[in-house]
């Protein structure tokens, strides 16, 4: 039977891991490279990595840690941030990168989906999506808009609807983040994941919010998603993966064995 | 690698010999990450899509992502189709990943791809909807961590565990024809066979060189292995 996913994710800005709350006030916290060997030794699923350096000049910095992590880890990783031509899809990918990751240039032209999914298949495809709750309208009926521009923008375009669509075009996988939850440790947004996963056909990655491991077992468990995403709870120490893992076994969830 | 490079090689060292392990290269898929592990575990290798090298090497990686229609096309037109037919015959062990596993038999739903036959059998989708044992609906592609049931012992699997879990990420899967040829199977709401072989060739529909520990050492022992296999 597959295993639940637990997924450390590194913010990566000109080459640092950082780390924010709402997707501000970001504070360097160590080599990505580093901490993603450490992450996979502990037995970390699979990696993401998000390129939120500002200057489209210093993208190379960030194929030189894709080129130096696939060369240390032996787990998938993924990387986004900054993707909006089948160009830098491919230069992800041949720096060793399994999957790319695209929010924001998606968005602005679906067509990318498709173009990257023709190109490189589905299964390298990951559709990031930035959510926030609304109030219900006919343009949102599901009460979720879509946000790009790292929660700046609200698009006008439902999340539900966006989720099938990007499907439809032949996305492999979708990393959900609520940006209500992003960084406040206060749980995952367990309503959005599940209206989300039991909707599409593709794995759901759950992401914001994950403050503790009954958040994680929560939105695993009630929530359906096939994946979850952390990032403070073991920056900063909290959990070790190690430790994650052994409890969500405990409580009855389907973990990759590695003790 | 040091036992490696102290002892002759099996077969004759031409100029692309220097290589011992050839990475096919035929544009499908994330050929870096082989490569990357193979240089972790310290044997030499090359990702090539020269027949001469291909044929010089002492064994050979077909991996693969990607859709079978496009994969078969690539293979034909690079007249790899055929080196991968000789490669079979001189006994040299061939190691096919993922996409390398599905189109070695001899048709795939995928695109209705005429495939190698390289093993006798068909390559299906996964049927949907899918359901696991406690009724949960399962997604496609089948994608993460899950384990192998080790039908028979074979020298490329020696000391993997049946709690070792493997990386899956795919939508079809492989049927061969005989039960003989199957390895190892994977549940995913039907077993399917998710490590097959015949003589010296072996495929398994996992990514080794993602599996972390056990699939390095899956690496490794095939890096070893001498080809022979007793079915």
């Amino acid at each position: 039977m597959l295993s639940k996913r637990i997924i450390p994710c590194l913010d990566v800005r000109d080459g640092k891991t950082t780390k924010g709350v709402k997707f501000k006030e970001n504070v360097d916290i160590g080599d990505p490279v580093e901490m993603a060997r450490f992450y996979y030794e502990e037995g970390a699923d699979e990696i993401v990595f998000y390129d939120i350096t500002a200057s489209s000049e210093r993208r190379d910095i960030m194929i030189d840690v894709v080129r130096r992590v696939a060369e240390e880890i032996f787990i998938p990783f993924s990387v986004g941030g900054g993707i909006r031509t089948i160009e830098d899809m491919r230069a992800v990918l041949l720096a060793g990168a399994e999957k790319v990751s695209v929010n924001t240039a998606a968005v602005k032209d679906p067509e990318i989906i498709s173009a990257g999914a023709g190109a490189f298949g589905s299964q390298c495809i990951v559709l990031g999506m930035d959510v926030k709750k609304v109030e219900p309208s006919e343009k949102t009926p599901s009460g979720y808009e879509i946000v790009i521009h790292g929660g700046r923008t609200y698009t006008g375009i439902d999340a539900l609807a966006w989720a099938k669509k990007a499907e439809d075009l032949g996305a492999g996988e979708i990393c959900l983040n609520s940006i209500d939850t992003d960084g406040t440790k206060q749980g995952y947004e367990i309503a959005l994941t599940s209206l989300i996963s039991e909707n599409v056909n593709i794995p759901v990655i759950a992401s914001g919010g994950a403050g503790n491991i009954n958040h994680m077992h929560d939105v695993l468990k009630y929530a359906k998603a096939d994946a979850a995403l952390i990032a403070s709870i073991v920056h900063y120490g909290t959990y070790t993966i190690k430790q994650i893992k052994n409890e969500l076994h405990s409580c009855g969830i389907k973990v990759r064995n590695t003790w | 690698m040091r036992l490696l490079r102290s002892r002759l090689p099996l077969w004759g060292v031409g100029d692309g010999g220097k290589y011992l392990i050839a990475i096919i290269d035929y544009k499908a898929g994330n050929l870096k990450s082989v490569e990357c592990a193979l240089k972790k575990l310290g044997f030499p290798c090359c990702i090539t899509h020269n027949s001469g090298e291909i044929l010089c090497s002492e064994r050979i990686i077909f991996p693969g992502v990607g859709a079978a229609g496009q994969a078969i096309a690539d293979l034909r037109h690079l007249g790899l189709d055929e080196v991968l037919r000789q490669v079979l015959e001189t006994g040299k062990p061939i190691l096919g990943i993922c996409l390398g596993a599905q189109i070695i038999l001899d048709k795939s739903e995928e695109n209705s791809a005429q495939c190698l036959g390289l093993i006798s059998g068909d390559v299906k989708l996964f049927p949907s909807p899918l359901f696991s044992e406690e009724n949960e609906r399962l997604k496609i592609p089948h994608m993460g961590w899950n384990s192998v049931h080790l039908i028979k012992m074979h020298p490329v699997l020696e000391g993997i565990k049946s709690t070792d879990e493997f990386y899956f990420v795919h939508s079809y899967y492989p049927v061969p024809a005989s039960d003989k040829y199957v390895i190892g199977t994977t549940d995913y709401g039907i077993e399917f066979a998710s490590i097959i072989g015949h003589k010296n060739l072996i495929a398994m529909q996992f990514h080794p060189e993602k599996s972390g520990t056990p699939g390095l050492k899956i690496l490794k022992n095939f890096c070893t292995w001498n080809g022979h296999y007793a079915e």
